[in-house]
């Protein structure tokens, strides 16, 4: 009995001390750097896939060998999958300088406060950066710039030609109950992406053929807007034949299960193209969501010289077109799309560059609408509903 | 009887001091693994869970650490306890089925098959573990495919109209079945068979011939040696491979991200809440639900001496 007591009260400390095991993350004081100083001799940076490439794929995919020969400032990648991914990375440890965060992992790096102002004086090509995207919203709040912008793609409306022969001109096709120039259904013939992100697709939609609800901006949706977008979502479930999450079960999709329309990346059109399937993509009249990535820097990170090093290194030219043609995303410098050699002066067209304007860039719902007034559904509860709509709800 | 002093170096002197003292020689002995489960194991899944009784503010996304019960208020949802069920249906049916096939299969091994035929019977169940999870379940996606293998078989067969037949049903159909919860079912119940055939087969094992000697000698039939002597000690292997099935169903979240209508399972839910929305507290609460099912099972699973081989 007693030893009983003894073990269970070792556990019982063990366990307590486990969980209360935490300590706050601090902030910095004072502002961003004013000027930069020596390179500390190391770097560590989140990215995607594909994004920090040192030749080890194919050596003529190289930005990082230069760099460090440069600077002096070893450079070591942790690959992460997602954005969230990313987030939790970020917040959960000190250990690195920069991350490549897309707009929907961006506004949430700022307001938990895990990310810190860039100082764009010490940018030097910080205005080679398409205007575009200088001050974006899902890295610039209230004129503060929170990260170097560093590549942008879009969502696309892939089909397959033979249902097509002519480009589909609208998403009504993966919306809306209809008959395909095939002359079947679309029913059980389409895809939708599995993310919560995608309601803003649906109100993408309603923007264009729903006027009377005023969506001016598909990820800043007041209650009557979100729950709009739902219910077409709802009707969209029963013409969905999976909704897609990995891009090989997608690209396998329309090889061999008859899909012949979805939402998709340029990556799932290039490879399929490239093995000879009747597809191709296109970006209807109402547009399409889009995401666009910037190299953010930790709020304490370990190696803040070398980290401005790299933000300036980022906007190098010839990365940036290198970087474009190995990913098939678009430059955040234009200068980038000509003369360079993988990229080819064509390579920028091909990607998407012109169309930026139809884009609407992938940013996280916020409560507040993005600061302009009244009272938006924040992204919590973008996912529980897309949870329950998928789920036949 | 050995000399004192032949052993009286610093080691005879340690052992003899644990000798001595075997309350210590228990701690010493328990004290890493116990400290490993207590603290690894029960205080990383204590500090997630006590995430449960905190709640997400919506508006900075981030978790607010005072004490709540908000989160479970929004726990019970359409939605989420239609996910619990729809997760522990197909638990509950790829446990069952993955009996009613493993069960012949590992008597016929157990009683009658030679000792070559056992082995290449092991190989045969064992050798697709060590390949990929996830290589296992895309292949069964292409030949789910309506342009795969099994559709071709059943058209060559002229047996489509039976298939599309069942793809047509309600709620476990699907365009084609790879995208149904037949197609699911199917993967599920290979993936995780051969979790189900070792342990009845072990079970199985065991059961002395002598028994079924004295079994016939007393006068039963077959099928009475079967129900009366061999079932009953069966049952322990069947509840431990069904823990297995059960609970390895309950809790993936990759099979039917790949394979399936798409409609949300436990883990994958979970995976949600946490991952793409960072909220912690809603995932940890809906963590609540395998717990407390797989709890169930395994006091029901004892109840039928799943853990007497233990």
């Amino acid at each position: 009995m007693n030893k009983r007591r003894v073990l269970a009260l070792v556990m019982v400390v063990g366990i307590i001390a486990a969980a209360c095991g935490d300590d706050a993350t601090t902030t910095t004081e004072g502002g961003p750097l004013q000027a930069i100083g020596e390179g500390e001799g190391a770097l560590s940076i989140v990215a995607w896939a594909g994004y920090i490439e040192r030749g080890d794929t194919d050596p003529a995919y190289d930005w990082v060998t230069q760099f460090e020969a440069d600077t002096g400032c070893e450079v070591s990648v942790k690959v992460a999958g997602t954005s969230d991914e990313m987030v939790a990375l970020m917040t959960e440890s000190r250990d690195f300088d920069l991350v490549t965060a897309s707009g929907d992992a961006s506004l949430r790096l700022i307001a938990g406060g895990t990310v810190q102002e860039i100082n764009t004086d010490l940018v030097p090509s910080w205005d080679t950066v398409d205007q575009r995207l200088q001050d974006a919203p899902w890295h610039t709040v209230d004129g503060q710039h929170y990260g170097v912008p560093y590549q942008w793609g879009s969502n696309v409306l892939m089909y397959n030609t033979d249902t097509f022969p002519e480009a589909p001109t609208s998403w009504s096709v993966v919306f809306e109950p209809q008959d395909l120039p095939d002359g079947q259904a679309n029913a059980g013939r389409v895809e939708a992406y599995d993310g919560p992100i995608y309601i803003a697709d649906a109100a993408l939609y309603l923007m264009a053929h729903n006027p009377e609800l005023g969506i001016t901006d598909p990820y800043a949706l007041n209650r009557e807007q979100f729950d709009a977008a739902l219910d077409l979502m709802r009707d969209q479930r029963d013409l969905v034949f999976r909704y897609w999450h990995d891009a090989y079960v997608q690209i396998d999709d329309f090889t061999n299960e008859g899909v012949v329309a979805s939402s998709s990346w340029p990556f799932q059109v290039n490879i399929l193209q490239f093995d000879g399937a009747p597809v191709a993509s296109v970006i209807p009249e109402e547009g399409a969501t889009g995401w666009a990535d910037t190299t953010m820097m930790a709020t304490n990170a370990p190696h803040p010289n070398c980290a401005y090093k790299w933000l300036e290194w980022s906007l190098n030219p010839k990365l940036q077109g290198d970087l474009a043609a190995w990913f098939g995303s678009v430059p955040a410098v234009p200068a980038a799309c000509t003369g360079n050699e993988l990229l080819t002066d064509a390579g920028c067209e091909t990607n998407g560059m012109g169309n930026f304007d139809q884009i609407h860039f992938w940013k996280t719902p916020q409560a507040d609408c993005f600061g302009l007034g009244g009272e938006c559904v924040p992204y919590a509860e973008w996912v529980t509903w897309s949870v329950a709509v998928i789920g036949g709800r | 009887m050995v000399s004192q002093t032949a052993t009286a170096g610093r080691l005879g002197r340690l052992s003899g001091f644990l000798y001595r003292h075997p309350r210590l020689r228990l701690v010493l002995l328990l004290s890493l693994p116990v400290l490993w489960l207590g603290v690894v194991y029960g205080g990383s899944l204590v500090s997630l869970l006590s995430q449960s009784f905190f709640r997400l503010n919506t508006f900075t996304g981030t978790v607010d650490r005072s004490v709540t019960l908000e989160t479970w208020r929004n726990l019970f949802t359409d939605s989420n306890i239609s996910i619990a069920i729809r997760t522990t249906v197909m638990a509950a049916g790829v446990t069952i089925f993955s009996a009613l096939v493993a069960f012949p299969l590992a008597y016929y091994v157990a009683r009658y098959a030679s000792r070559r035929a056992k082995a290449a019977f092991f190989i045969a169940v064992l050798v697709p573990l060590w390949s990929s999870y996830l290589v296992r379940v895309y292949s069964w996606k292409l030949i789910l495919a309506k342009e795969g293998i099994l559709f071709w078989f059943v058209e060559r067969l002229h047996l489509d109209f039976v298939l599309n037949g069942a793809l047509s049903l309600p709620g476990i159909g699907g365009p084609s079945l790879s995208a149904s919860a037949m197609g699911q079912f199917i993967v599920f119940v290979y993936i995780w068979l051969p979790y189900m055939i070792l342990p009845i087969h072990a079970a199985l094992e065991r059961v002395p011939s002598s028994y079924l000697e004295a079994s016939a000698d007393l006068g039963a039939r077959p099928l009475q040696t079967f129900r009366t002597v061999i079932w009953p000690l069966a049952i322990p292997g069947i509840a431990a491979g069904s823990i297995f099935t059960f609970s390895l169903t309950l809790g993936d979240y990759i099979i039917p991200t790949i394979i399936g209508d798409s409609s949300p399972f436990v883990g994958w839910a979970i995976y949600s809440y946490q991952g793409v929305s960072g909220n912690l507290p809603l995932a940890a609460a809906f963590a609540f639900f395998p717990i407390v099912i797989m709890g169930l099972y395994l006091t029901l699973a004892r109840r039928f001496g799943a853990f007497e081989a233990l």
